[in-house]
């Protein structure tokens, strides 16, 4: 440049291993405005098996993961810099783990309604339900997994681009496996409709669909908060859809939401394998939302107090 | 079997060790809930004494092991249904405690309270005397090195005897279930079958034979994760555990 600046003097990094400490790559001649994500493209020429989303860079072989957009000159280090490397293990992307574990259930739940062969008797082949409610149930549990593969592939935003490789293998039994357990009963021959008839089927889908709704409101709620390509963050407000109201009362209106689709579902097709799915479903998602919960409360000062993490006023 | 001790001595009971050696001999009150869970564990420490006593008193006067389940068996519950506490008592990982201690209740109430026919199988007393043994030493274990006395024999029974008691153990519970699955068929005990207003199925002879597959992926692991156990505290061998 026309006038050096003085700062601008070249940096080295130095890349050990975050359990032995030997030392796997230096590099010399690097930028200071080098982002962590730059300093992770060079080190995987050195070692292509390590490709940048696998890689955790640390300034302490203990601590925390140092971020994509951090920038060389802002951090602790001197003229060298010493970044300690962890292994995450292969990685896949969430998009891949999003559409896989929704494509399953979507799949495996019509197998069940169109009754193919080795499932129930012989007999019932190909056989077709005579109760109304198991093909609403039908439509609604396709509705649901049809939205979200196209809400992964349009809407949402995801701040991580990977997360480890085995997870999807776990999350799709879950998904999968208990779609199955699912789809077996309410499409069994043996199927035994609600006890309260048209009634209870009517309320229950209008729990459904109005669930399904308010999920998709926040969806993109919290998706119009976000920038393309960007990955700041900030406190979610309703807007003028009555959906999103919701806001007013909880942090995570998306998961409560959810719940209550599965609670319509169940109630629905008063089937017990579905009232343990929503159970489960409940039980991870209030986890997730009080960890979100608190890390609003811990970014902003300003966080409406009346706000709790799921349910209004309760958990 | 304790299979939670993470670093089997590098973790919280060896440093109040290192911490104590200085002090007299006099064991560690330094909070009223340390209090009672220590306490719980010498309390435990004897009643397994008893039911072991029980035990062998039963066999000398009988001479058989028939009868032997039904003698013991209120004690066997009482306790190890107390067992529950151990999740949050014991200094380890609430998953591993939880499976241990939920497959002893489900043993003992679910298979052998509630199958009376088997209750009169050798395999019962095997396992039986597999865990007497076994937490006889590991409340033992917990007892001494509370007071600060820990004889070396006891440290290495601990991390000796499960070498023997786990498979034994682990082969009485299999023999067991295996004894009860044509009583189990027969009944259609704990069975639901379909008509029914809730939409569910379960039959509980399959349950069992899933339950039985299920020690061939899980006994292997505790197993070996004893073994390094062993190796880490008698043999101060390093092990750099594979990260999750």
């Amino acid at each position: 440049s026309k006038h050096p600046d003085p700062f601008h003097t070249l940096r080295e990094v130095e890349i050990l291993d975050a359990k032995i400490r030997e030392k796997l790559c230096f590099l010399d001649k690097v930028e200071p405005h080098a982002t962590i994500a730059e300093i992770k493209n060079l080190f995987t020429k050195t070692h292509p098996q390590w490709y940048p989303a696998r890689q955790s860079l640390r300034l302490d072989p203990k601590g925390k993961s140092l971020k994509d957009e951090d920038v060389l000159q802002k951090l602790p280090v001197g003229t060298t810099a010493t970044l300690y490397f962890r292994d995450l293990g292969a990685q896949i992307s969430w998009v891949t783990v999003f559409l896989t574990e929704y494509a399953g259930p979507l799949f495996i739940y019509l197998l069940f309604y169109f009754r193919v062969p080795f499932i129930y008797g012989h007999k019932y082949d190909f056989t077709s339900s005579r109760h109304t409610v198991v093909h609403l149930a039908c439509i609604c549990h396709s509705f649901h997994y049809v939205k979200r593969l196209l809400e992964t592939l349009f809407v949402h935003r995801f701040s991580h681009g990977t997360m480890p490789l085995r997870n999807i293998f776990k999350n799709c039994t879950y998904y999968w496996g208990f779609a199955a357990w699912m789809a077996y009963y309410i499409n069994h021959p043996l199927y035994t409709p609600p006890t309260y008839g048209a009634q209870q089927v009517k309320l229950a889908l209008a729990i459904f669909v109005i669930c399904q709704l308010g999920n998709f409101s926040i969806h993109m709620a919290l998706r119009d908060l976000r920038p393309a390509g960007s990955k700041t963050r900030k406190i979610p407000y309703p807007t003028k859809n009555p959906f999103t109201w919701l806001f007013l009362l909880v942090s995570c209106p998306n998961y409560t939401y959810e719940v209550g689709s599965w609670i319509g579902f169940a109630i629905m097709t008063q089937c017990l394998p579905v009232a343990l799915f929503s159970l489960v479903g409940f039980t991870q998602m209030t986890i997730w939302a009080k960890g979100k919960h608190r890390s609003y409360l811990k970014e902003f000062r300003d966080y409406p107090p009346l706000r709790m993490p799921i349910i209004p006023f309760l958990l | 079997l304790d299979i939670n001790e993470r670093d089997g001595g590098k973790g919280k009971l060896e440093s109040r060790k290192f911490q104590k050696e200085n002090r007299t001999h006099l064991p560690r009150l330094s909070s009223r809930g340390s209090l009672s869970k220590e306490l719980y564990k010498i309390l435990f420490f004897f009643r397994w004494l008893v039911l072991a006593i029980a035990m062998v008193r039963f066999y000398m006067e009988k001479g058989t092991h028939r009868g032997l389940y039904k003698s013991v068996q209120k004690t066997l519950k009482f306790f190890q249904t107390f067992a529950l506490l151990e999740v949050r008592i014991v200094p380890t990982s609430v998953l591993v405690t939880g499976v241990q201690v939920s497959s002893r209740i489900f043993m003992v109430w679910l298979i052998t309270h509630s199958i009376k026919p088997i209750q009169n199988e050798e395999s019962v007393v095997l396992f039986l005397v597999a865990w007497t043994v076994t937490e006889i030493t590991r409340y033992s274990f917990y007892t001494f090195s509370l007071l600060d006395h820990l004889p070396y024999f006891i440290k290495w029974a601990r991390y000796n005897f499960f070498i023997i008691l786990y498979p034994v153990g682990v082969a009485g519970e299999l023999l067991t279930i295996y004894a009860a699955l044509p009583y189990v068929k027969k009944t259609g005990m704990f069975s639901i079958r379909l008509p029914n207003k809730y939409n569910v199925s379960f039959d509980y002879y399959y349950f069992l034979l899933i339950t039985m597959a299920s020690y061939i992926p899980l006994f292997p692991q505790l197993y070996f994760h004893m073994l390094r156990q062993r190796r880490k505290v008698l043999h101060g061998e390093v092990i750099v555990e594979k990260d999750d």
